[in-house]
Formats: structure tokens, C-alpha cells, sequence
């Protein structure tokens, strides 16, 4: 493996990670706070896809386009917190999970009513096409620098939001003790549906932003909601930091495991391999505790 | 009087599915042979989740891994049933084995989360199974034979064996429910500390029983890729374990005759929608959402009682849902 290889892949891997990142905290803010969980998270990737497509169309400009499809998720987030998420949060697990399920079939069939079966394109913006060198002799895409770029400060703002405003108090607050910031008199409506419009939101930009080095089709959110499942398992459930983590764990792991896999086992046995890389990272993780890396609360 | 009513009903249950293939009609014994291999699958998600109150969301794995077992081994040439599906069973209790040896150590929101990524390595497996079509899968040279018995190549002939294995696997599967085994695992769903205080070490129970759901889903996917003649991935997708458990919430959990029903329904409607529309998840999705939301009781359920051959009260319905107090903690707490 030569040095070039080594910088672009793990770029390619803290890539993927932050991505991972953007999903993780909608499901682990979402369980660790209303107790739900949300298997329709990857259809928020999906709509956030969609949503760009259709925006981009009408305004010809990623400069409305994406604050206008940012909107587009938020408004579905913000209806189905209401319809469905609300009536499931006194429900047990059994429940979240098949309405959620059920709800994934839904969005997968409705963009295939809306725009068809055959997958659709993002092209990358003009302004960050091409390849910029980040080390001598080391050419890598603009793009994807710009969406990491994003993605990191999408993730400050995140932990600031978290750790220094009063919305950050009552999210940590409500999961540590939701009955008790209840108590206080907070309008925990109001934050649920706020923590529901965030993680929806942050999971709509990473499908945006992963839509052009994709394609755009009906159920392009299911793999990365499972990845964000294990992502979530190995931080621990309902903690940020947690998320971070896990997120740059898998994603680095996995970009690594599939270049360096096939090398070493050949391409039969090693493709393999390389899908269950982080499957078996995560066992090993859950061998030595159960909880996950950082687990945010007991119970 | 209510057994009598009970047996009644199963009777006639069992009637109507021996009858179906004197309609004469082969279109309608595939169907049925279909309904009685996915209920079979249903009934194996129905011991974990009505029974020991584990929410799996990759039962779809170890049905996926029997039918691959028993497709791999007949394309090697291996064609005697009596040799492929038992060893399609074993090959997925092992896998189940190692499965719910890690899963099991989590609970509640970890363990759906555990086995649904778990379910989907395996899923990338058979993906990546080059010689075996990859993604697209790869057809069997032909069905098993039972050797020196049956062949198997006649469609009303399968029909019957897979019914006889169905009714076999869900005798031996009510057995084991009311057996001391079935107890301890109930208790387990119901309160693990005591269970654990009174001597039975309860990640043990859970795991025989894991292991017993995936042979059962094993043995249905062995008779799928003979059903089919054919193998894919698609039969081990993260949308194939939930099906699995939809089919179980429509009939009623913890009753292991009502995912069989429930099955039965799911297809039923699959089909008759996709008569009419093409988008037919479009409308499943939002029905599974509102069943969820406002029909706290499963159709078996509500046939039992329409029929007026209710159980005795031990089992509610809605069982599945109390087994798991610890994930849903801070719920109760006063209402709204």
C-alpha cells in the first residue's frame, strides 16, 4: 500500500464516517430521548435525495436548491412526527419497529410512484468538480473535500448546539430523565419535535450531499440505516459523542477492509470478507461490552 | 367447551388447506404451498417473540441460509431430501448458534438492531457468492426427492409434504411451549431476575430457543428453494424479516397457529393488490402503520373470539410487547 493510497482512502473513510455521523444522531437522539425507534431514518436519506433533485430542477442553483430541499424533509419530518411518531411513544418496541418498517415501505414505493424506477443522476456542482492536490503529487475531488468540509461543520455546530444552548441542556436533560424535564414545564411536544426535525434534517443533508457520488433511487437510504445500526451499537445507544465515534470507526474500517481485503485474500473469498468487515467489528465490540462504547444512560 | 370449539376450528383450518389441491386449479396449491412455507418461517419469529419476547429483525437470515444450504447441496449433486434438509437445519442452527450467542448478550432496542446487521452480513454473503449467481441467484437443477419414497416433482405431492412438515414442526412447536422448557423461557420474557434467582440461567434458555427458531426457519427455507427451484438473496433482504414479522403481528403473537394465518393473509393481500396496482406497498405500508397504531389485536386472535373458542386468559394477544419493560422504561409515568 503506498502512501497516495493510504492518505486518499482515509479520506474516503472519514468521509463515509462523518456521513455515518449525520445518520447516527437522528436514530440515537430519537431513541436515547423519545424511546423510539425509528427504522424510517433511511428513508430521510432518501428523501433528502429526491427532495434535491426536484429542487435542483426547478431553481437550476445548489444555492437554493439545497436549503429549499432541507426545508422539504423538515416539513415531512415535522408530519410524520405528528401523525405516526406521537402516538408511538408510550408504545413498546414491537409497535415502533413495524410502523417505522411499514412506513419505509411506504416512502421506498411513494418516490417510485413520483419519479420512477429508473435511478436518477446529481450532477456535482460546477464550482467543486474536478480534483484538487492536498499533498504533493496526491490529486483528490473537490467534491468530496466539500462534503467533508460540510460534514465537520455541520458536526461542530452540532456539539455546540448540544453543549452550549439551552436546547442542548433540555436534549441531554431528556435523555438522562425525560420525566423530570417534563416536569419542569417544558413544552416536551414542542422538543420532540424539534430532536425529530434535527435528526431528519442531518440525515436529508447526507443523502443530498452522498447523492451525486451515488445514484438516486428507492430504497438507496436501507444499507446506510443498517450501517447506522451498527454504528449505533458499537458507540452506544442514545450518545452523540457515541455516534461520532462509531461513525469514524466504521467508516474508516470499512473503507480500509475493502481495499486491503482483496489484496491479501484475493478477489473470490475476499468479496466475502469485505461484507462482513464491520459486521464482525461490531461483534467484537459488543464481546467486550455490551452497551457499546459510550453508552449514554442506564436503562 | 372451548377446546371443543378450538379443535373445531383448527380442524376445519386444517380441512380447507388439505382440500386445496381438489380445485384441480396447480395455480392455487403453488400459492398454498407458499402460505404454508412462509408460515412456517412466521411461526419460527413467533417462538422468539411470543414466546421468549425477543424482537428479531433478521429471523429472514436463517431462512435465507437453509434455502442456500439446500441449494448449494443439490447443485453439488446431493438430491435426496432426506439428506439435504436435515443438513440445511444443522448448517443454520450453527449459524444461529453463533448468531444469538452475540446478540443474545444485548436486549430489547440492541438485540433488533444486532440481528438485523447480523441478518444483513449474511445478506452480503449471498451477494457475494460469485459462483452462485451473485446477486441474482441461481436456480436448482431440480427438487429433492425423498429417496426410495417420493419424488418430489409433482406440485400437489410437495404440497402435502410441506403441509405434513408445517403441522409437524407446529405440534412439536406447541410441545415445546408448554413443556418445562416453554415455562422457563416465558418466565424469561416475563422477569429474567427472578428466573435467574430460582436457578435457570436465562441466556442459556434464550439461546436453545434462538437456536431452535433458526432450524425451524432453516427447514421452511430449504423447502423454498425447492418451492422456487431457485435461490437469491432477495430471500434473506432486511424487507423479508420484516414481512416475517408483519406476518406474525397480523395473525397474533404467541399463539404459533395465528403467524401461520397471518401469513396466509399477508400473501393473500399481496396478491389481490398487486392485481390492482403495481405500488402495492404503497398501500401495505401505511395499513402495517395503522394496524400497529389501532388494532391492538391480531386477526387469530379475533377469529378465535369471534368463534368463540377463546384461550384461557394466560396468553393475551398482546404479549409480545410486555416482554420487553426494560427497553420501554420510563413509559407509564402518568400519562400525558
Amino acid at each position: 500500500m503506498t502512501w497516495s493510497l493510504l492518505i486518499e482512502q482515509s479520506f474516503n473513510g472519514l468521509q463515509l464516517g462523518l456521513m455515518l455521523f449525520l445518520m447516527a444522531v437522528g436514530v440515537t437522539l430519537v431513541f436515547g430521548i423519545m424511546r423510539v425507534i425509528n427504522l424510517a431514518h433511511g428513508s430521510m436519506f432518501m428523501i433528502g435525495g429526491y427532495a434535491l433533485v426536484a429542487t435542483f430542477a426547478a431553481t437550476r442553483s445548489y444555492w437554493l436548491a439545497v436549503p429549499l430541499a432541507l426545508v422539504a424533509v423538515l416539513i415531512v419530518a415535522a408530519i410524520l412526527e405528528i401523525l405516526v411518531l406521537r402516538p408511538l411513544y408510550k408504545r413498546e418496541l414491537l409497535d415502533q419497529v413495524l410502523a417505522t418498517f411499514g412506513l419505509t415501505l411506504f416512502f421506498n414505493e411513494l418516490v417510485v410512484v413520483i419519479w420512477g424506477r429508473i435511478p436518477l443522476n446529481l450532477t456535482i456542482p460546477a464550482f467543486l468538480d474536478g480534483h484538487v492536490e492536498i499533498f504533493p503529487g496526491i490529486a483528490y475531488p473537490v467534491y468530496r473535500l466539500a462534503i467533508t468540509a460540510v460534514a465537520v461543520v455541520v458536526g461542530v455546530m452540532l456539539f455546540w448546539l448540544i453543549t452550549r444552548t439551552r436546547l442542548g441542556a433540555l436534549i441531554r436533560a431528556g435523555s438522562d430523565k425525560r420525566e423530570i424535564v417534563e416536569a419542569l414545564g417544558v413544552n416536551i411536544g414542542l422538543l420532540y419535535t424539534l430532536i425529530f426535525g434535527l435528526g431528519a434534517a442531518l440525515a436529508g443533508l447526507a443523502g443530498m450531499m452522498t447523492g451525486p457520488l451515488l445514484s438516486i433511487e428507492s430504497g438507496m437510504g436501507d444499507p446506510i440505516l443498517i450501517l447506522t445500526l451498527v454504528v449505533i451499537v458499537i458507540g452506544g445507544v442514545g450518545s452523540v459523542r457515541g455516534a461520532l465515534v462509531g461513525g469514524l470507526l466504521v467508516g474508516l474500517f470499512d473503507t480500509f477492509s475493502r481495499v486491503l481485503i482483496p489484496q491479501f485474500f484475493g478477489v473470490g473469498a475476499g468479496s466475502a470478507l469485505v461484507g462482513m468487515a464491520v459486521y464482525v467489528l461490531m461483534a467484537i465490540v459488543l464481546v467486550f461490552s455490551r452497551t457499546g462504547l459510550f453508552a449514554a444512560h442506564r436503562g | 367447551m372451548g377446546l371443543n370449539r378450538r379443535t373445531l376450528l383448527h380442524a376445519a383450518l386444517l380441512l380447507i388447506a388439505l382440500a386445496v389441491p381438489l380445485t384441480g386449479n396447480i395455480y392455487y396449491t403453488r400459492f398454498a404451498t407458499q402460505i404454508a412455507i412462509y408460515g412456517m418461517a412466521a411461526l419460527s419469529v413467533d417462538l422468539l417473540l411470543g414466546f421468549a419476547g425477543l424482537v428479531t429483525f433478521g429471523q429472514a437470515a436463517f431462512f435465507g441460509v437453509g434455502a442456500y444450504a439446500a441449494g448449494m447441496l443439490s447443485v453439488a449433486g446431493w438430491t435426496d431430501a432426506f439428506i439435504v434438509w436435515p443438513a440445511a437445519v444443522a448448517v443454520t442452527m450453527v449459524c444461529a448458534l453463533v448468531i444469538g450467542a452475540l446478540a443474545l448478550r444485548t436486549a430489547g432496542f440492541q438485540f433488533i438492531m444486532v440481528t438485523l446487521a447480523f441478518a444483513q452480513m449474511i445478506y452480503y454473503i449471498g451477494q457475494s457468492l460469485r459462483d452462485y449467481g451473485g446477486d441474482n441467484g441461481f436456480a436448482l437443477p431440480g427438487r429433492n426427492h425423498l429417496d426410495g419414497l417420493l419424488t418430489l416433482r409433482n406440485h400437489v405431492t410437495f404440497y402435502y409434504v410441506v403441509l405434513a412438515l408445517l403441522v409437524l414442526v407446529l405440534v412439536v412447536a406447541l410441545r415445546l411451549v408448554h413443556s418445562q422448557f416453554g415455562m422457563v423461557i416465558r418466565g424469561g420474557r416475563d422477569n429474567e431476575r427472578r428466573l435467574a434467582a430460582i436457578g435457570f440461567p436465562p441466556y442459556r434458555y434464550k439461546l436453545v430457543a434462538f437456536v431452535i427458531a433458526g432450524g425451524i426457519a432453516g427447514l421452511a427455507g430449504a423447502l423454498m428453494a425447492n418451492h422456487a427451484s431457485f435461490v437469491s438473496p432477495a430471500i434473506m433482504s432486511w424487507q423479508m424479516s420484516g414481512e416475517l414479522l408483519a406476518m406474525v403481528i397480523l395473525g397474533s403473537p404467541g399463539t404459533l397457529i395465528g403467524p401461520i394465518f397471518g401469513a396466509a393473509i399477508y400473501l393473500l393481500f399481496e396478491q389481490i393488490l398487486s392485481d390492482y396496482t403495481e405500488h402495492w406497498m404503497l398501500y401495505f405500508g401505511p395499513l402495517l402503520v395503522v394496524r400497529v397504531l389501532f388494532i391492538r389485536e391480531g386477526l387469530w386472535g379475533f377469529l378465535v373470539r369471534a368463534f368463540g373458542a377463546q384461550e384461557a386468559p394466560q396468553a393475551p394477544p398482546d404479549l409480545a410487547g410486555d416482554a420487553i419493560p426494560a427497553a420501554s422504561g420510563s413509559e407509564g409515568g402518568g400519562g400525558r
